[in-house]
């Protein structure tokens, strides 16, 4: 078979197809890392640009690439696979696409090697970068970050497609005939996507509590069971390094492959940002086991965070007093329900630093609406809704209440304490039995408040209405006795009128 | 030689119209461009380096890459938008479509001029529909992103039969062959025509406006 092809197109095709190989993972990392792609067009030929394509050589891809080969090339039997996967924060993974070149044995003995083959492995190369950009795993890469990154796996052999699920999808992206065998390149991807679905991929800001794991080392931290992927990140090196990935060097008369990006100072820069120490105790905070459905989130929407009412530690209070110069409503004004309205990234730390605190901190047991401040330890007692006394408190969200808690049935006592903070969310009305006697008490009864003088209230009233006495028509006693009377009374009735029935027949007659 | 055709539907919101056609064309012209010849003494030519650039689309879920040349994104550009404008122009129910065809000029002997011998064609055909809220804009939005990777699918699979493609030309040929006037990057010599229909299907106002890439224009 290698006996028509010259011993220069030998050398010639051989390299063409091993640095094709060290393209095509170059151009599939890169189009998983997760930003755009720019390179210029050159007019000038400078000689090192294979395929006569501008494809940059990050230095670590080219070595794991060459790691992988291991001075071999795709041949029958023996493809080159990248595979793509995704891990998430939370440390699972999944294989979302798999590359291969192969190559079989129909071989297309007429062409050329060093112009055609070469010309349509070009072609072949600009295919690759377009369809990179169609595949599910070019928007999930366009978007990793904070929930979970990108990560490649080169490998030489066998192709694997088990671990990307039922229903895989393939595209091919190419072929191109040499002397020697075809070269095929394909990608398989994940069509099953359901393990995902539980997850936020979102752009934006993860809401406060659900990355847990600041403790736990980043997924793209340098030490990593082999079997795992590199991630697909990469920071343009900084500084002129010897560092170990230095430019390739290969000589040989058509191209180098080498450009002169420096390697990077550091290996397997991550990119993910993960929240200070401070944000996730707040964030711990939010979520301290009490029934969730008191609480609302303070990450993105914003909003009130109830939270237990236990008396300030020490450090407490010297936290929210410290803050208070900084939050709006430090002196004392209605700005307990003061929405975090900033950005979602500075929101947890603002939200750290709005804490109001009542002026009175060590009396104000009974109720509060307070934010909470970083740093400030884990309460244990739980608050209910209905010791809240506020006028929205009964709607306030709760959790599996019984009735005896349920204020819409049992209306709680007025607050035993008047905090400035109260003073501003409730009218004057409802505290009037507190107020002091000097005053003449107004009964002002402003729309939705609770009304104490009225002993009943909604629940009852509904409950007396679902019981109504009997209309006394309806009665049964009453109703046959006068039956029997009508039925009596009604021979003289007809009497009557037939002694009328002149002036009867003279009205009809009117009426027609 | 027999014309090589192809014909591509997409179904797209008036305002996805110029981005889908962009990224089906520069797909296309992706490619169909080389780098810049330079012809050595010998007859020998070097050919000068492509570079690429990704371009995220604002109306459509889709990302595409095309080559890294201010001049040819500028004449692309121009003929997308005039197609854009002749579509709504037409009305509400705008049919049409725009093609890409690749030539081969032929140099006649005088009186005659040259040739202009097509050897691939892409037919492009737009459906524009109106929508009715931002619910199913939003639709739209991602179906059109993943239709428009069917058609990329669709564009690779027919460049890599590697069928039909003009010989490369010598140095005194390569006019004939390659559009020269452009300073980075090199496609085959095309054209980019378009057509508008109304909503019977039946060709109204056709508009044929040719966009002669080459300089002679006899």
């Amino acid at each position: 078979m290698d006996g028509d092809l010259s011993p220069q197109d030998k050398k010639d095709l051989d390299k063409f197809i091993k640095f094709f190989a060290l393209k095509t993972v170059q151009v599939i990392v890169q189009a998983r890392l997760g930003e755009k792609i720019c390179t210029r067009s050159s007019s000038s030929p400078t000689g090192s640009d294979w395929f006569n394509l501008a494809i940059k050589d990050i230095p670590e891809v080219t070595h794991e690439a060459k790691k992988a080969l291991a001075g071999q090339l795709p041949g029958i039997g023996r493809s080159m696979c990248v595979e793509i996967s995704l891990k998430t924060s939370e440390g699972d993974s999944m294989e979302l696409e798999t590359w291969c070149l192969e190559m079989n044995e129909k071989c297309d003995k007429d062409i050329k090697v060093s112009y055609t083959v070469y010309n349509r492995l070009s072609v072949l190369l600009k295919s690759l970068l377009a369809i990179t950009r169609v595949t599910p795993a070019y928007k999930l890469s366009r978007n990793q970050g904070h929930d979970y990154v990108i990560l490649y796996r080169i490998y030489f052999g066998e192709v694997q497609l088990s671990g990307l699920g039922e229903g895989f999808q393939t595209v091919r992206v190419g072929v191109v005939g040499t002397p020697v065998g075809t070269v095929t390149l394909s990608c398989a991807y994940r069509t099953n996507l359901a393990f995902m679905s539980n997850r936020q991929f979102e752009r934006s800001a993860p809401i406060m509590g659900i990355i847990v794991d600041h403790f736990v080392d980043p997924p793209c931290s340098s030490q990593r069971p082999a079997n795992m992927g590199q991630p697909c990140n990469y920071r343009p090196p900084d500084e002129e390094d010897g560092g170990p990935f230095a430019g390739v060097q290969d000589s040989q008369e058509v191209c180098t492959t080498s450009f002169s990006t420096s390697p990077p100072s550091q290996l397997y820069t991550s990119r993910i940002s993960y929240q200070s120490p401070a944000l996730t105790g707040a964030a711990e905070l939010c979520h301290p086991g009490v029934n969730p459905n008191q609480m609302l989130h303070a990450g993105k929407e914003g909003g009130v965070v109830l939270v237990p009412a236990q008396p300030p530690h020490g450090a407490d209070a010297h936290l929210t007093v410290d803050h208070a110069p900084n939050t709006p409503g430090s002196s004392g004004d209605d700005d307990g329900l003061s929405q975090s309205g900033d950005g979602r990234s500075d929101g947890r730390r603002d939200e750290g630093r709005r804490s109001v605190s009542p002026s009175d901190p060590v009396e104000s047991l009974a109720a509060f609406t307070r934010k909470v401040g970083a740093f400030v330890n884990k309460p244990s007692t739980q608050v209910t809704a209905a010791s809240l006394d506020l006028p929205f408190a009964a709607f306030a969200p709760r959790g599996l209440d019984s009735e005896e808690n349920d204020p819409m049935v049992h209306p709680p006592d007025s607050p035993a304490s008047s905090s400035p903070l109260q003073a501003s969310l409730h009218s004057q009305g409802s505290e009037g039995s507190q107020q002091q006697d000097d005053f003449v008490m107004v009964d002002f009864r402003p729309a939705f408040s609770k009304d104490d003088l009225l002993p009943m209230d909604l629940g009852t009233f509904y409950r007396e209405f679902q019981n109504p006495p009997q209309l006394a028509s309806l009665s049964l006693h009453i109703s046959s006795q006068s039956m029997a009377d009508d039925l009596d009374s009604l021979p003289e009735k007809l009497a009557v009128y037939e002694k009328n029935i002149d002036e009867f027949d003279a009205f009809v007659d009117m009426l027609q | 030689m027999n014309c090589r055709s192809e014909v591509l539907e997409v179904t797209v919101e008036a305002r996805q119209v110029e981005e889908a056609m962009l990224a089906l064309l520069h797909t296309i012209l992706l490619h169909r461009s080389t780098g810049k010849f330079h012809y050595k003494k010998e007859g020998t030519y070097s050919i000068g380096t492509v570079g690429t650039q990704d371009i995220d689309c604002d109306f459509i879920d889709f990302t595409f890459v095309r080559v890294s040349s201010e001049e040819l994104d500028r004449v692309i550009r121009k003929a997308v938008s005039e197609f854009k404008d002749a579509l709504s122009n037409s009305g509400s129910d705008g049919m049409g479509q725009i093609s890409l065809e690749f030539f081969q000029k032929k140099k006649s002997r005088w009186p005659f001029s040259d040739e202009c011998i097509p050897w691939e064609v892409w037919s492009i055909k737009v459906n524009v529909v109106n929508l009715a809220n931002e619910q199913e804009r939003q639709i739209c939005r991602e179906k059109v992103g993943e239709k428009l990777g069917e058609k990329v699918i669709n564009v690779v699979e027919v460049i890599n039969r590697h069928e039909y493609l003009p010989k490369m030309p010598t140095q005194s040929e390569v006019d004939n062959v390659f559009d020269t006037s452009l300073k980075d990057v090199q496609p085959y010599l095309y054209k980019i025509a378009y057509q508008i229909t109304d909503s019977l299907g039946t060709s109204v106002s056709t508009t044929m406006r040719r966009l002669i890439k080459d300089t002679l224009a006899l």
